[in-house]
């Protein structure tokens, strides 16, 4: 934004819809919506559109909300129930407004709807990794496992975290994630959809590791976090 | 039939004690439903009312979704024991207009094209109707909203100014509706000062039109600025323990 | 429960954007000025078993009500009055986006807002309508029948509501026995007694622009619709605001100045017709 700020809440504040957060040299013709930012620009107010946290950088002003449910972008990696199985196709939730389709060709090689029993491969209930491939709005979305790390999850344990705390149970440039998997030992994969996939060398590191990831969720707007979960962490594997 | 009371004393406070420009005590908090996307609990005196918001969420019956935005449910909706006289459960043509003029109201500041082909529903029950009733449900429905992470352009808070003995006061409540002239209830987002409900229900001239919106906006922007606080300590008191 | 509207008829992209750029030029998109109310016509008890009724067009919007008088019961904290019913039915061969059933929220809503601006102002002097003291009243429906829907459906409500009340003759009561009233609707005895006339201005905003109004085309455009009951003595008796945007506090002077203007010709029409009802007599829709 050339549009020099004046800013006018702290960095890591708690906001409110309406909350005027900055305001602009300039008005702006036409009020208009930022949904990455959450914030609602009109004339010369940058308000925040959302309950959440302030977030300043170099001359911008954005909003990390605190609640809400997950809404998918293409690129994002999910975890996602299987709850339905189709001809040539599993349905997934992925807790957003959508259902999620994934194709059998994704799965299995020369798939043929004649000879091929889709839950041979994956059935209800069962929980994959997937990636979203397209969303456009207007189809059903779907979803891709090839690529490293994706398909169904046959191992270790899986929890539901408020869709709104993955920012920060991964951290600044993935400093969170890196201080649990390296006290905890476990393997750890935060989807952007809320749901987070463990597995750990035993069940007392893994319990260690849910337990700090709903310290995490619970205290997401806390100053100081990550030094409060590293204190956790110490002192639950002393 | 019964007399009607005295609605302003000899010495010009009402019936209840209160200063014509006096809100009743009014209580809020949000968070307080595990379902719900999004809840509240508002007071406004002997008026209570819960709501709900779950969304955005796949629309049911799927014929019903728009193509280019959320479709918004709402439901203003009495509790058969809210009232003195039980309240019949099936909704009235009262409810059914006031559901209409809430939606319309929220419908102003939800960012509804974010979410094509989906519904965010609205419920708003109360628990026990003392007068207000649209209005305390127009501000829980908005703190059920952001409890929800609906964007919005501003929050809404929903008051009434009436006209008793030919006084013009905030807040009434039922036995100033009841025996009033006039009842007028607008739903006020203050950061962004636009009205987003307005009703009036008597007789006023227009002068008295002008005073009213004057006296209704100051009661929502104390009633705002309690919203504000309300959703703030929901998270301050998280970091206190 | 209240849903954001589905079945809004489709108004070409093209059309909206010619419809609103000329509000925003002070014009309208069939050459009336932004102040200025369609055409009124008036036909005057078209349905004579009614015992007073009102057929009303404004330009397209065509709008019948019929009043019925009937022997009833007063409500029991109101036992020196009698009773008026409001209600409204936007029939399918209205619009193509009407359905059958019940009144939906478009409906109930005309309907309780021609109601509240009769009712605060006390239009209708329902003290004169007791026969026996909480035991026997005369029960006001007042019927409001949209036949063809072309926007401002409110304004022609109330206009046909305040014709047919007008045109309203009480029938004879023949005997009363014990609390047995007996009546003769083909004897008309008197007119139905009326305080006070009111008209309803219903005014839309685009962006901050008012017109009177407004058609339907117009009223979808719309950012939001005030509507605005005015009496006689050009006091406000009802407001309602309609549509899914807000208003600025800044702007209510002007509405308000609006309406009060607009009301003052709309209560003209109405002394014109009800002082010369013989010269509003012919079928309009049989020309």
């Amino acid at each position: 934004m050339s549009n020099n700020l004046k800013i006018l809440v702290a960095d890591r504040q708690i906001v409110r819809p309406g909350d005027i957060l900055a305001v602009m040299e300039q008005k702006i013709a036409k009020p208009m919506y930022n949904p990455e930012k959450h914030v609602y620009i009109y004339e010369d107010k940058i308000v925040s559109a959302v309950l959440g946290l302030a977030s300043i950088t170099d001359n911008d002003i954005s909003v990390i909300p605190l609640e809400g449910r997950y809404f998918p972008r293409v690129g994002d990696t999910v975890i996602g129930l299987v709850v339905g199985v189709g001809i040539t196709n599993w349905i997934l939730d992925i807790r957003a407004p959508y259902k999620a389709i994934l194709n059998a060709g994704e799965v299995i090689e020369n798939f043929s709807p004649i000879t091929t029993n889709l839950r041979d491969y994956i059935d209800v209930g069962d929980y994959i990794v997937a990636k979203i491939a397209v969303f456009d709005r207007t189809r059903d979305l779907l979803l891709t496992v090839k690529g490293k790390g994706l398909g169904k999850i046959t191992e270790g344990i899986v929890i539901e975290i408020e869709p709104s705390r993955v920012p920060r149970v991964i951290g600044k440039k993935g400093s969170m994630l890196n201080l649990l998997t390296s006290k905890t030992g476990c393997n750890i994969l935060v989807a952007q959809n809320g749901v987070v996939w463990i597995r750990c060398k035993d069940e007392k590191s893994s319990e260690i590791a849910v337990k700090a990831i709903r310290l995490i969720e619970s205290r997401a707007h806390m100053r100081g976090l990550t030094e409060h979960v590293r204190m956790f962490l110490d002192k639950e594997l002393a | 039939m019964i007399e009607k009371p005295v609605l302003i004393r000899d010495d010009g406070l009402r019936h209840d004690g209160r200063k014509p420009e006096d809100l009743r005590p009014i209580k809020m908090q949000v968070g307080i439903l595990k379902n719900a996307d999004g809840s509240a609990y508002v007071e406004y005196g002997k008026t209570k009312v819960v709501a709900a918001v779950y969304g955005p969420r796949e629309v049911h019956p799927r014929h019903l979704a728009l193509p280019d935005r959320a479709l918004i449910r709402c439901r203003y909706h009495m509790a058969p024991f809210s009232t003195s006289d039980r309240k019949s459960p099936a909704p009235s043509r009262r409810e059914i207009e006031l559901s209409k003029v809430i939606r319309e109201a929220l419908e102003a500041v939800i960012f509804s094209e974010l979410y094509p082909r989906t519904s965010i529903d609205i419920f708003i029950e109360v628990l026990q109707a003392d007068g207000g009733t649209r209005t305390t449900g127009l501000t829980a429905a908005s703190l059920a909203l952001a409890d929800a992470g609906i964007p919005m352009r501003d929050l809404i808070a929903g008051v009434a100014v009436g006209k008793v003995d030919g006084v013009l006061v905030l807040d009434i409540d039922e036995v100033e509706d009841e025996y009033g002239e006039a009842d007028m209830p607008i739903g006020y987002a203050a950061s962004i000062d636009e009205i987003m409900l307005l009703q009036l229900n008597g007789v006023l001239t227009p002068e008295e039109f002008k005073k009213a919106i004057e006296l209704a906006k100051e009661g929502a922007r104390k009633i705002y600025d309690q919203m504000k606080k309300t959703l703030h300590d929901k998270y301050l008191k998280i970091i206190e323990k | 429960m209240s849903l954001t509207p589905t079945k809004q008829p489709i108004i070409p992209r093209i059309k909206r954007e010619t419809i609103k750029s000329l509000i925003r030029s002070g014009e309208r998109i069939d050459g009336r000025k932004p102040e200025e109310y369609r055409k009124i016509q008036v036909w005057l008890n078209p349905v004579p078993k009614a015992e007073g009724s009102a057929l009303v067009k404004l330009g397209d919007t065509t709008v019948m009500t019929g009043t019925k008088l009937e022997i009833g019961t007063p409500f029991s904290d109101r036992p020196d009055e009698g009773v008026l019913q409001v209600h409204a039915e936007f029939v399918p061969l209205a619009s193509p986006s009407f359905e059958p059933g019940p009144p939906d929220e478009n409906a109930i809503e005309a309907a309780r807002v021609v109601d509240r601006c009769l009712r605060e102002p006390r239009a209708v002097k329902l003290e004169d309508l007791v026969i026996i003291p909480g035991k026997k009243v005369w029960l006001v429906f007042n019927d409001i029948y949209l036949l063809d829907h072309d926007g401002n459906v409110i304004d022609a409500s109330m206009l046909s509501t305040m014709l047919a009340l007008n045109m309203a003759k009480i029938p004879k009561i023949v005997s009363i026995e014990d609390d047995n009233v007996i009546i003769d609707k083909s004897i008309k005895e008197r007119p139905l007694p009326i305080n006070l006339n009111v008209v309803t201005v219903s005014i839309g905003i685009l962006e901050g622009y008012m017109i009177v109004d407004p058609t339907l085309e117009e009223e979808i455009v719309l950012d939001t619709k005030i509507v605005i009951g005015v009496d006689e003595k050009g006091r406000i008796v009802g407001i309602q605001k309609t549509g899914m945007e807000g208003i600025k506090p800044s702007q209510l002077d002007d509405i308000i100045e609006l309406a009060l203007k607009k009301a003052q010709e709309l209560h003209a029409i109405l002394r014109e017709v009800l002082n010369n009802p013989n010269a509003y007599t012919t079928p309009l829709v049989l020309q």
